[in-house]
């Protein structure tokens, strides 16, 4: 019963990623303009565009391209940058790990201490600590990523003068000057990412604590703390697992504006390079890269909550 | 019968409908009553949507105006005139750029949710009074679009299009009629199956009665209130892709391009992009605010939802 739940999800999460795939290939496409035309702007003849065409494979059907770039991606072929020449995946190679780096250790700080939080805070409803955090938390989740960058700049960078303003890397650093280089956009992408997960851990605990069996603890007398750590904590683990994979794919847009205001080399600012330029195919990769990670992780939550579930695990 | 008694007749039956109310077991009057916090939120809210309209015109300067060329100047400072928040990197006066940049950051998040809801509910109420094939195919669509990041399917349709106002419009609003769609089909497929539907139904009211007289009046209340939440997504990604250089162009202002601008200055000490962002917050935050008062008051549901 429960095998079979997840591998359902797994087929659900293979259609959703082929489905983004047609999503991703038809939306740079076939709209109106292609490569070729792009590529040869003010000097394009007939005769040069349709020989680019050709060259490019344009002058096949749609259905016929699509495929041929699906099989591509899937060998690992991601084709060539418009700009440059170089092949993509020499460009995404280090890029990725960057991201991934940060990610990373995104996730490695906000993750104890959301969930901390989002504890304390539903252990105490209504005291004045619980306020500011749910008052912090909605004001955070209510502005811009770039918001928070720009005051952590101001702060931080400018009038305290602790940290550099950009996440310059040469690739040759020791560990303590990498993590100087990577504080302020880790700060900013840790404030954004914590405060999803502090309220949606406070509201999945006070959740549970709503249920008959914690009337019926607190009838009996149990401490209210016993009663969070040993009673609701285990049945909230399931919505909190569920949490940190949704915002571990939140991230997703979080590097993108962060990686641009710090100028971090990563996968996100590579990707915005490509739009600023039209770089399509790189576009094409980076998008496919990007929502791939995101339906992965929102596979996995949903896998997560299955998983901590009890009453499927034992099926009658 | 004259035409007098006929409307004192209306009036008794009105008043007796009045003395209804006031039984025990009347529907309990839906008030609209919030926190001081909340009151607060709304004269924000109200302030800028006021700036929208007569912001250009109360404006000192004009937004594309080069006051000289002296970038990131101190507040009230400089010759031309007063600049009360500065200026920016080509000398133009941040005050009068924030009071034009309302029009567009709002005007067109605006747009954008309007056009959302317009598709999302139209689609939404349909596929729950159809059901069948056009529910199957319109969801199925509809989830294959939700389950993408937001600002991908944005990139990606500014990487093939370019960027122009129209397509930020657009594009928004087929991204976040997605979540509208959502909302508005599960509210109606919760209203469909009531008695008063069925009692509807097997008096042979027509399907568009059902869905003008039960339907759109039961489902208005959370609809509105989710209108705030989405207006604030939009209002977030359209600024954050101005803020990527992808979204309004310039010279026009508006917010988020606006941080960008002028981030170089912050390390000068100019607070020129600090000001811009501090408007998106005070808009954004003071919706979220309004919208956590009034489902805290209606019971929590919507809260549990929104977090």
């Amino acid at each position: 019963m429960m095998m079979r739940m997840v591998w359902q999800r797994v087929g659900i999460g293979l259609a959703t990623l082929w489905v983004v795939s047609v999503i991703v290939f038809i939306a740079t496409s076939i709209l109106p303009g292609d490569v070729a035309e792009i590529v040869l702007g003010q000097s394009a003849t007939p005769e040069t565009l349709a020989a680019l065409r050709a060259q490019l494979g344009l002058d096949q059907p749609g259905y016929v391209r699509y495929f041929g770039w699906l099989g591509d991606m899937v060998t690992g072929d991601l084709g060539t940058s418009k700009a440059g020449g170089a092949t993509i995946a020499s460009l995404i190679g280090g890029r990725l790990g960057n991201t991934m780096m940060m990610a990373g250790f995104v996730a490695l700080v906000s993750i104890p201490i959301s969930i901390a939080l989002g504890l304390w805070a539903a252990m105490h409803p209504g005291t004045w600590l619980d306020r500011i955090i749910t008052f912090g938390t909605l004001s955070t989740i209510s502005v811009p990523e770039f918001f928070i960058a720009t005051i952590a700049v101001l702060i931080l960078a400018v009038e305290l003068q602790w940290l550099p303003s950009t996440a310059y890397m040469t690739g040759d650093e020791n560990f303590g000057e990498l993590m100087l280089a990577l504080a302020m956009p880790l700060i900013t992408l840790v404030i954004v990412v914590s405060a999803q997960m502090i309220r949606m851990t406070r509201a999945g605990i006070l959740n549970v604590m709503s249920s008959p069996y914690i009337e019926m603890a607190i009838l009996k007398g149990v401490p209210r703390r016993r009663i969070i750590l040993r009673h609701a904590f285990y049945n909230a683990i399931g919505p909190i697992v569920n949490v940190i994979a949704l915002n571990l794919a939140y991230l997703v847009s979080g590097v993108v504006i962060v990686e641009t205001i710090f100028a971090y080399p990563g996968l996100a600012k590579l990707m915005i390079d490509g739009v600023q330029t039209r770089d399509l195919p790189l576009v094409q990769a980076c998008a496919m890269i990007f929502c791939a990670t995101y339906v992965v992780l929102i596979l996995m939550a949903d896998i997560g909550s299955i998983l901590s579930n009890p009453r499927l695990r034992n099926p009658k | 019968m004259t035409e007098e008694t006929v409307s004192k007749k209306e009036e008794e039956v009105l008043a007796e409908l009045d003395s209804f109310a006031e039984l025990p077991d009347a529907p309990p009057k839906r008030k609209f009553r919030l926190s001081w916090v909340g009151y607060c939120a709304t004269a924000v809210v109200i302030f800028w949507l006021i700036i929208c309209l007569i912001g250009p015109s109360i404006a000192p300067f004009h937004e594309m105006d080069m006051e000289g060329d002296d970038s990131f100047l101190d507040a009230y400072s400089g010759e031309y005139g007063t600049f009360y928040l500065g200026t920016d990197y080509l000398g133009r006066d941040t005050f009068s750029r924030v009071l034009f940049g309302a029009r567009n950051t709002i005007g067109i998040s605006l747009a954008a949710t309007l056009l959302a809801y317009l598709m999302g509910i139209t689609l939404g109420i349909l596929a729950a009074v159809k059901g069948g094939w056009i529910d199957m195919g319109i969801s199925r669509i509809n989830d294959a679009i939700l389950a993408l990041p937001t600002i991908m399917l944005g990139l990606i349709v500014i990487a093939a299009l370019g960027s122009s106002i129209p397509i930020l419009i657009g594009t928004a609003a087929v991204i976040y009629a997605t979540s509208v769609f959502r909302i508005a089909r599960a509210l109606g497929q919760d209203i469909m199956v009531q008695d008063f539907v069925e009692a509807a139904q097997t008096r042979g009211e027509g399907i568009w009665w059902i869905i003008r007289a039960e339907v759109l009046p039961n489902a208005a209340m959370p609809l509105a209130t989710d209108f705030g939440l989405r207006l604030v997504f939009v209002v977030l990604f359209i600024s954050s892709l101005s803020f990527l250089g992808l979204g309004v162009q310039p010279p026009a202002s508006d917010w988020g391009s606006m941080v960008r601008e002028n981030l170089q200055g912050l390390t000068y000490g100019s607070w020129a992009s600090i000001w811009p962002a501090l408007a998106i917050a005070t808009f954004t935050i003071s919706i979220n605010l309004i919208v956590d008062d009034i489902s805290a008051k209606s019971g929590g549901s919507l809260a549990k939802k929104m977090v």
